[in-house]
């Protein structure tokens, strides 16, 4: 048929090489980036992920410095370490960002995430909730004669079990803020 | 055009009728104290800003939300504005400008399908790294939000295709913002920017920052690491079959990085070859060229960077034109890499010597460290490496088989080449197989001579470019080589270039086809010619005529130099219908997919292919 005799399914069937070249393991980072605190700069962010199709499992911004209107926005991300070097020089690039810290691997860093959970119940299931979120130091912010709100802050896994085992207690709704992060020690 | 220096302030920018203010009142010796403020309209700060950054041409076209500054365009004479016939065409020359005199080039579009019509030209100057400043009116602030008439999310949408954008929402922010989009527009690796005005901010007065006060917190790092300098010397110092492969990066980082580039391939006799956007850098003429790469780059280029220990990328990207299949990608080298953009590090190939900083810079330190370790180079081996590569370039890959009936693309190429070499010339291109074509069959002694789609592979770049680069260069000789289909896609700019009296040269190889189409179709997608062929050409030569310029038809290969030449002499713009063979491949051609060392030469003959079933449909 052609001059190539190419194999049916062939990748070469395309005008780009559709293997993948990434074959590494996955990895988890959080990083933290400093950003100019500017209209459409959590776009930038935002878009530069979606666009280059990269993950985005969590991601907190607010503005940390209002004199200067620096915001510190923390993307908790997962992809091979390839591709997590080029979220990290994408993020560079972009002109509003002025810093980009990978906490993985710069050193111990502590991250933490706040959870509301609204749990409704009666009776003993009521009971077992307060005391569960007595264990987990949640506290109690709201409370009705059938519901309560927890506030429990701590690293998303402490979140994930807790809000396991208030399911079968009456969980209805919740909400988490995403992952806050900062390097330990003085630096 | 004059391109002379332009004072940090102009005394008298305004019109005599309008308001003076401050500024007469001052005096030219209190003009200087920076503590002066002056106070103008934002339509007045966009001329003001523009003659500050020096800019003497403006590609655009008028609309409701840019008319204020129509308006101040219209009352000075220090910046010229070329209208253009669509806005994709403004930043397409904007482009064709900037690529050839190494300056920024601005456009100026209105709102809404303004802007969103200059959205392919920002993202071709994004993915080729090609300065350009792109203003875009906006409607009123009080009305953003509203749907209203001609209104689009401008930042919105040209967010990702852009280097960095803008909308500017108070006049006193206005003139900052213009001379902070040039600084980030050229600094580090360049871009497209844009700046979205709304109307009320071009109507209201406010203060003007000058240039010089501005302080940009964006500076990207131009130094290299000298370690990792140190080493890649190192490796020069004991490669046996090293090669450079250069890019567009070496154009874009300046003149005098072209001339370190020269001057270091020469001491060390390496081989270089470079990339589409690449070309000039190095001259073709120069004695370690050993031609284009990638996917319809030269054997001799391919086989070298396949089979090298060093690949030394300078100001390149590992683009997937350029690498073929990943894995299979010089298997045997240490590669070191250039470049001012760390995305572009480890991005396809993962390198052993990656040095981040401006090319020039880079290249400068290079041959200090070079020349102080004692300009050593393995000459025996290299030796022994250049006979290897005379073997491959003995193979030809270029020959083709010309005919005494039909103008074969290649020749009339050739041709051109011959009958122009030595003029003060400048080419641009289409996107295709004449793109391809033109890179192998043209030679080019001279960085910025050199304006196409590379990137984002864009067909209507080259006419409205070749429009740019002949308004940077009145007298110089512009060509546009295209193919018939491309040069369709922006043809109304005919309009532009008559009215401009640009002698902009079209010279299209008609092939009544989408011959890159075409040529996939044949060889990849079982000769189903799927919609690469059109019906219904206009007659190029009435076509010239009915704008006022000249048309020249050529069919036969005997008449070609003349007919040539005739374009040559008209002192005007001319569409060349230059009627090809219809079934010409491109080769060489990597197949997609496959490494650089199994490549397809001409002889891999489309004659048979043609002959079967498909002929009948094309």
């Amino acid at each position: 048929m052609s001059a190539l005799k190419i194999k049916k399914g062939a990748s070469s069937h395309s005008a780009y090489d559709l293997r993948s070249t990434f074959g590494d393991e996955i990895e988890r980072h959080t990083l933290a980036v400093m950003v100019e605190n500017e209209p459409g700069v959590l776009a930038r962010v935002i878009g530069l992920f979606s666009g280059r199709g990269y993950n985005i499992e969590s991601l907190t911004v607010a503005e940390v410095d209002h004199e200067g209107h620096r915001s510190r926005i923390t993307i908790v991300t997962s992809g091979t370490p390839q591709v997590i070097t080029q979220i990290k020089a994408q993020l560079g690039r972009i002109v509003s960002v002025n810093e980009v810290h990978d906490l993985t691997v710069e050193g111990p860093s502590v991250e933490r995430e706040l959870g509301l959970l609204k749990v409704a119940g009666k009776g003993e299931a009521r009971v077992e909730a307060l005391r569960l979120a007595d264990i987990f130091r949640a506290s109690v912010v709201d409370s009705t004669l059938e519901s309560f709100v927890f506030e429990i802050t701590g690293t998303p896994e402490k979140i994930d079990a807790f809000a396991d085992l208030m399911r079968p207690l009456g969980l209805i709704e919740i909400a988490r803020t995403g992952v806050a992060a900062l390097a330990r020690g003085a630096n | 055009m004059a391109h002379g220096p332009v004072a940090d302030l102009v005394i008298s920018p305004c019109a005599p009728e309008q308001d003076r203010g401050l500024f007469c009142i001052n005096g030219a010796n209190e003009l200087k104290d920076d503590r002066m403020t002056r106070q103008m309209t934002g339509a007045k700060m966009v001329v003001q800003a523009l003659k500050d950054q020096g800019v003497d041409t403006v590609f655009g076209y008028p609309g409701g939300a840019v008319l204020p500054i129509y308006d101040e365009i219209f009352q000075q004479n220090d910046i010229h504005h070329v209208l253009v016939r669509h806005e994709q065409a403004a930043v397409h020359a904007a482009e064709g400008y900037a690529r050839s005199t190494g300056r920024p080039g601005v456009a100026l579009v209105t709102s809404g399908p303004g802007a969103t019509n200059a959205v392919t030209g920002l993202t071709d100057a994004l993915m080729d790294s090609i300065p350009i400043v792109v203003l875009t009116g906006q409607v009123p602030t009080f009305m953003i939000g509203a749907d209203a008439f001609q209104e689009a999310d401008t930042v919105g949408i040209t967010r990702p295709c852009t280097k960095h954008n803008w909308l500017v929402k108070e006049t006193d922010k206005l003139s900052s913002t213009l001379h902070e989009a040039f600084h980030v527009a050229t600094s580090g690796r360049p871009g497209p920017v844009l700046i979205d005005i709304p109307k009320d901010v071009q109507f209201a007065t406010g203060t003007y920052t000058e240039k010089k006060q501005l302080k940009s917190r964006y500076q990207p790092k131009v130094k290299g690491d000298l370690d990792a300098i140190t080493d890649l010397v190192k490796a020069m110092e004991k490669a046996k079959r090293p090669i450079f492969y250069t890019g567009g990066g070496v154009i874009n980082s300046g003149a005098a990085s072209s001339q370190l580039l020269r001057e270091i391939v020469d001491a060390t006799g390496f081989p270089i070859t470079s990339t589409l956007m690449g070309l000039g850098a190095y001259p073709a003429s120069g004695k370690s060229w050993i031609g284009m790469l990638g996917m319809h780059g030269l054997y001799e280029a391919n086989m070298a960077m396949h089979d090298c220990d060093l690949m030394i990328c300078i100001g390149a990207r590992f683009d997937d034109r350029i690498t073929g299949r990943v894995d299979a990608f010089s298997p045997k080298s240490k590669k070191a890499h250039i470049d001012i953009d760390a995305s572009s590090i480890n991005k396809v190939i993962r390198v052993d010597i990656p040095i981040l900083g401006d090319v020039g810079h880079v290249l400068e330190d290079m041959l200090k460290i070079w020349k102080s370790r004692g300009r050593v180079t393995d000459r025996e081996a290299t030796a022994k490496w250049w006979k290897q590569i005379d073997e491959w370039k003995a193979v030809k890959c270029l020959t083709y088989r010309n005919s005494d009936k039909v103008i074969k693309p290649q020749y009339a190429l050739e041709r051109l080449e011959a009958l122009t070499k030595g003029k003060d010339r400048y080419i641009c291109t289409e996107v295709g197989q004449h793109q391809m074509w033109a890179a192998q069959y043209l030679s080019f002694d001279d960085p910025n001579r050199w304006m196409t789609s590379g990137g984002l592979g864009t067909m209507g770049y080259g006419f409205p470019a070749s429009i740019g680069v002949q308004m940077a260069y009145p007298d110089a000789l512009v060509i546009n080589v295209a193919g018939e289909a491309s040069w369709l896609m922006n043809m109304q700019e005919m309009g532009t270039a008559i009215q401009y009296r640009l002698p902009v040269k079209q010279f299209i190889l008609n092939n009544e086809r989408l011959g890159m189409v075409r040529q996939w179709q044949q060889l990849l997608h079982g000769e189903r010619y799927s919609h690469s062929w059109s019906e219904a050409l206009p007659d190029f030569v009435k076509l010239a005529e009915a704008f006022g310029g000249k048309g020249i038809r050529c069919a036969d290969p005997k008449d070609l130099d003349d007919a040539i030449m005739e374009m040559l002499a008209y002192d005007g713009p001319v569409i060349f219908d230059c009627l090809v063979e219809k079934h010409e491949n491109c080769f060489p051609m990597i197949p997609s997919g496959k490494p650089h060392n199994e490549m397809l030469l001409g002889d891999a003959s489309t004659e048979g292919a043609i002959q079967a079933g498909g002929a009948v449909m094309v």
